[in-house]
């Protein structure tokens, strides 16, 4: 009974985006982080009823504006001009961090460096020596949404896994994750153990040997 | 009390003294203070603790004011931009003391401050970097860090419109911070587009009672 399943491509930027668009539920409340998951909206359908939520206050944000639509005062969270939809509404930023730390968004999409098996997220800061901190928002997505799943590739530039035992880049927020999009494979976290729900380009076998966690098939 | 209606950006700031705490609204350049910043610069207040999102954009508002070396702490969420290179060459030269913020704490702690909250506790930066030194607590198996007020002597707001009454419509996301930070500072200035006269705002349509706000400019606008 396993729902696992295996292609022989790996997934491009877009067919990330496009699962990832095709696995929020109707109707859903979401927020998607700056970087790679803004190209989920790209996907979602007007039949999902799927609104948008940006963290400097507003409900139902429709596309990137462009040209006349152009608007200094109707921005998106990554200070892109944006356009509003109907039924959209403005709120203050601590109304918008309650809605989004009270649990009332149903879904948040974020970038990472790494995410442990217990669903740590890292991905603030690097720790670098003389790097400038700067967190903005990213604590307060982490841990606010019912769920938070991750996108990013699987393996640094000099090949380690993004997907780790215990995080050693500094804590973004602590068992937080319970999905990853990756180019290779799908994981979903849960209980402490790691679950293969799709693999990419890859065996099964050939992932686990990559990957410094047990993985199961989902 | 009605606000004061400044017939100035400089003569709204006049009364910002040496030492300061200021916080500014703004989210990027929606919602900026753009021209009481430039008075602010222009005052010559210096010895500032500033309180906004950012620590500035390119050479501009409060990246001049941090250029000059006039804020001696910032307390923002997001200092590092391509764009903040005063901030940055200020940082690195350890001319300015950064308190580094989650953005939702951030906002919460301006509006515990206007609300009359001694502090609160957030599960947002529980077990990172950022709740270290600070008082934790499990509350019902979940963590949480005990996050304190932020109050201030001034803040530098920028509204849609004002009527004489002092009560606030603002625009779209450029209301992101004003509303709370109006609420926490001994007095909020808020410059807007226009004032109009009591009566003239839908009291169901105000956002920002005029008790908070102490002094008014209206500087005109594009919209």
């Amino acid at each position: 009974m396993s729902n696992y399943s295996n292609t022989q491509e790996k997934l491009s930027r877009d067919d990330m985006a496009q699962t990832v668009a095709a696995d929020i539920p109707s109707g859903a409340f979401v927020n998607l982080g700056i970087g790679q998951p803004t190209n989920v909206s790209n996907f979602l359908t007007s039949e999902q009823g799927v609104t948008l939520h940006t963290e400097n206050g507003m409900l139902g944000m429709g596309p990137v504006a462009t040209g006349d639509d152009i608007d200094e005062d109707l921005i998106n969270a990554g200070k892109i001009p944006v356009t509003e939809l109907p039924g959209a509404s403005f709120f203050h930023h601590a109304d918008s961090f309650a809605m989004m730390r009270g649990g009332h968004l149903d879904v948040c999409v974020l970038g990472a460096f790494q995410v442990s098996e217990a669903g740590d997220l890292a991905n603030w800061h690097t720790g670098a020596e003389g790097a400038i901190p700067a967190v903005g928002g990213a604590m307060d997505l982490a841990i606010g949404a019912k769920q938070t799943w991750v996108m990013m590739s699987l393996f640094t530039k000099t090949g380690e896994s993004k997907l780790v035992e215990a995080l050693s880049y500094p804590v973004t927020g602590l068992g937080c994750v319970s999905r990853i999009y990756t180019e290779v494979a799908i994981f979903e976290l849960r209980g402490g153990k790691v679950f293969v729900r799709s693999s990419h380009g890859i065996s099964f076998e050939e992932l686990q040997s990559k990957l410094p966690v047990e993985l199961t098939k989902a | 009390m009605a606000p004061r209606i400044a017939n100035s950006a400089a003569d709204a700031v006049a009364e910002i003294k040496d030492g300061s705490t200021v916080l500014i609204g703004g989210f990027g350049n929606a919602g900026q203070p753009m021209e009481l910043i430039d008075a602010l610069m222009e005052c010559g207040a210096k010895d500032l603790t500033v309180v906004n999102n950012n620590a500035g954009q390119a050479d501009a508002g409060l990246a001049l004011l941090i250029k000059e070396r006039r804020v001696k702490k910032i307390i923002c969420s997001f200092p590092r931009q391509s764009d903040s290179w005063h901030f940055d060459e200020a940082y690195r030269a350890g001319e300015i003391e950064l308190e580094l913020v989650p953005q939702g704490n951030l906002a919460e702690r301006i509006r515990a401050a206007g609300a009359g909250i001694g502090g609160f506790f957030t599960p947002t930066g529980y077990g990172t970097l950022l709740a270290e030194g600070k008082e934790t607590r499990v509350i019902d198996g979940k963590g949480y860090v005990l996050e304190t007020p932020i109050n201030a002597d001034f803040a530098l707001i920028k509204a849609l419109k004002a009527d004489t009454m002092g009560n606030l419509v603002y625009r779209k996301t450029a209301r992101n911070f004003g509303p709370i930070m109006a609420t926490a500072a001994k007095q909020a200035i808020v410059q807007v587009d226009e004032v109009v006269q009591a009566g003239d705002l839908d009291p169901e349509n105000v956002i920002t009672p005029g008790i908070y706000v102490d002094t008014v400019v209206a500087l005109g606008g594009n919209k």
